[in-house]
């Protein structure tokens, strides 16, 4: 087996004069979820399509689970599951007659492809649709049903693209459980994303992408930890006493949020700051109504990365 | 080729039958349009240039021929409305014979072709048109259309695959009528100016149709077109196959 899922070194891919893929490098870990983080155009599916072999790229080495995208595409469809942004489904077939015709090409036997079809049915919740072609199902069960069709072989890499986009929040917590149940089974995921919430919730690692390139690549911590650190938080009672706990904390570099009565700093030792600043304000007599410490969200991260307010707001 | 290409062929030949069977009064549609036209120009127009006699014994092996031709918009059509549809992604991202995808729609349209026919045969006999010439020579017949049809297909195929999108076929569906009517189906060319008749003669359509109504014994058949009522659709295969599937392997390229 090869030492990582999936390796990237150097991958290109030119329409015209826009270079959708810029020399991109990235390695992904066997068993772990790798999301790919990016605004619109960055070459986020771009890489999907040349990783799940739809698309031939100009350049560069790419390999999935041991074997190289263009000489060896039928050892890597064997061993991948895609679930790409539009439902790669038969509209006209019911849910059953779509997986069991995957499962065929994916060369099961008849009563095999069956059994599986009506597993992965279950699995989703989909057993009740019946007769019903895939035309007249709702989004969420669209998707339920194409996450099931990547599953078939129970691949040892999945990709998925943008999988929660132009969904609900029930559809997004499914997909979402649905991801973290396959990655304790021991998948390996490819997931690309505009939400930073949920590279955060789903992801080991994460790749920034912009223009083609990976910006930067590392845990959610270890960005976190790019913008500088841990910060504590301080919801006041009264936005009144903003301006005099300011002065009492000992904490330096407070920004304050009047509408949330929020004081916000960064800090460099987490429970020092943390009883300094309670007991400043039991001193003081300020009453909080919350104190927290956190790690700096992806937004902030993405801000720090980019330097670029607009393209967070796209992203997010 | 992988030791799959049969049954992956299969797996999509019955992905088309289940289609049919979600959307039968399309199949029925295209069932029934040749049949229509066969009347309409048997009884509405009732004659064709040139044509002495039994104009319906001459048209109906013409008619036949003409339907094998323009069997090329449907498969045009559903091959186009398959590339625009995510589906197509999920097929070429398994592990399936490439191929597979274009056997199982020619498969079909052949059988569509195939019942077409059969169709269009009963109407004919109920109109009093009977094939002469013994049972070999109607399967010869038969093997004639269903090759034109299968070059057809391919060429369809490989249009389709150049146009790739639904809305190209509307051009093509224009320019396949004068096609199909600059030949012998309806009138002969005899009856036309030379060069017209020369460019009629040409027509692989033509050769088919002179060939089929030679074998069926009836108005208009000559000896002597078999040879290129098989070489032409032959050709065109020799062309359009190898082009259609190199070119369905580099999408995505």
């Amino acid at each position: 087996m090869a030492d990582t899922a999936i390796t990237v070194e150097d991958a290109r891919k030119t329409y015209g004069t826009e270079h959708a893929l810029d020399g991109l490098d990235l390695h992904v870990t066997w068993g772990t979820v790798h999301a790919v983080l990016g605004p619109n155009g960055a070459g986020k599916t771009t890489l999907v399509r040349t990783l799940s072999t739809l698309l031939r790229p100009d350049g560069g080495r790419i390999e999935v689970a041991g074997h190289d995208v263009l000489t060896e595409a039928r050892a890597v469809r064997r061993r991948i599951g895609l679930l790409g942004q539009y439902a790669a489904l038969d509209e006209q077939l019911d849910g059953r007659q779509n997986l069991e015709m995957f499962a065929r090409l994916h060369h099961l036997g008849a009563r095999h492809a069956r059994v599986r079809a009506a597993e992965l049915l279950d699995r989703f919740d989909l057993t009740g649709t019946g007769r019903t072609p895939v035309a007249r199902y709702s989004g969420g069960m669209r998707r339920r049903l194409d996450l099931a069709a990547s599953l078939i072989t129970d691949p040892e890499v999945l990709f998925l693209d943008e999988p929660t986009t132009g969904l609900d929040p029930r559809g997004r917590a499914e997909v979402w459980a649905a991801v973290r149940s396959l990655v304790g089974g021991g998948t390996t995921v490819l997931l690309t994303t505009q939400y930073l919430e949920e590279a955060d919730q789903l992801a080991h690692r994460i790749a920034f992408v912009d223009h083609g390139r990976v910006v930067t690549d590392g845990t959610p911590d270890e960005l976190k930890t790019l913008t500088g650190g841990d910060r504590i938080d301080v919801v006041l009672r009264d936005a009144g006493q903003l301006g005099a706990a300011v002065a009492l904390l000992p904490v330096t570099g407070v920004s304050v949020d009047t509408d949330r009565r929020l004081l916000s700093a960064p800090v460099a030792d987490r429970m020092s700051a943390l009883s300094g600043v309670v007991r400043a304000l039991e001193a003081a007599g300020i009453e909080a109504a919350d104190v927290a410490l956190r790690r700096p969200t992806l937004d902030e991260v993405f801000l720090h990365l980019t330097g670029d307010e607009n393209r967070v707001k796209e992203a997010a | 080729m992988t030791p799959y290409v049969l049954t992956d062929s299969w797996t999509m030949t019955r992905r088309e039958l289940a289609h049919w069977a979600r959307q039968p009064g399309q199949v029925l549609v295209g069932l029934v349009f040749p049949v229509m036209l066969l009347l309409m120009f048997g009884y509405l127009i009732g004659g064709g240039r040139g044509v002495t006699g039994d104009y319906v014994d001459y048209l109906v092996p013409g008619m036949f021929a003409l339907t094998m031709a323009f069997g090329l918009e449907g498969t045009m059509l559903n091959v186009t409305q398959d590339l625009t549809r995510g589906v197509i992604d999920r097929f070429r991202s398994l592990p399936m014979t490439n191929g597979a995808v274009l056997v199982g729609r020619s498969a079909a349209d052949m059988l569509q072709s195939a019942v077409g026919l059969a169709l269009m045969t009963g109407v004919a006999y109920a109109l009093g048109w009977r094939a002469h010439g013994g049972p070999g020579a109607f399967l010869g017949a038969v093997g004639l259309l269903l090759l034109l049809r299968f070059a057809m297909l391919w060429v369809g195929i490989h249009l389709a695959l150049i146009a790739g999108r639904p809305e190209m076929v509307q051009a093509v569906q224009i320019l396949i009528w004068p096609v199909g009517f600059l030949s012998n189906v309806l009138a002969t060319p005899d009856a036309m100016p030379d060069w017209l008749g020369t460019a009629v003669q040409w027509n692989p359509l033509s050769q088919t149709a002179t060939a089929v109504r030679d074998l069926l014994g009836s108005q208009g058949g000559e000896p002597g077109h078999l040879w290129a009522a098989v070489a032409w659709p032959l050709g065109l295969l020799a062309v359009f196959f190898p082009l259609a599937v190199g070119r369905f392997a580099r999408l995505g390229r």
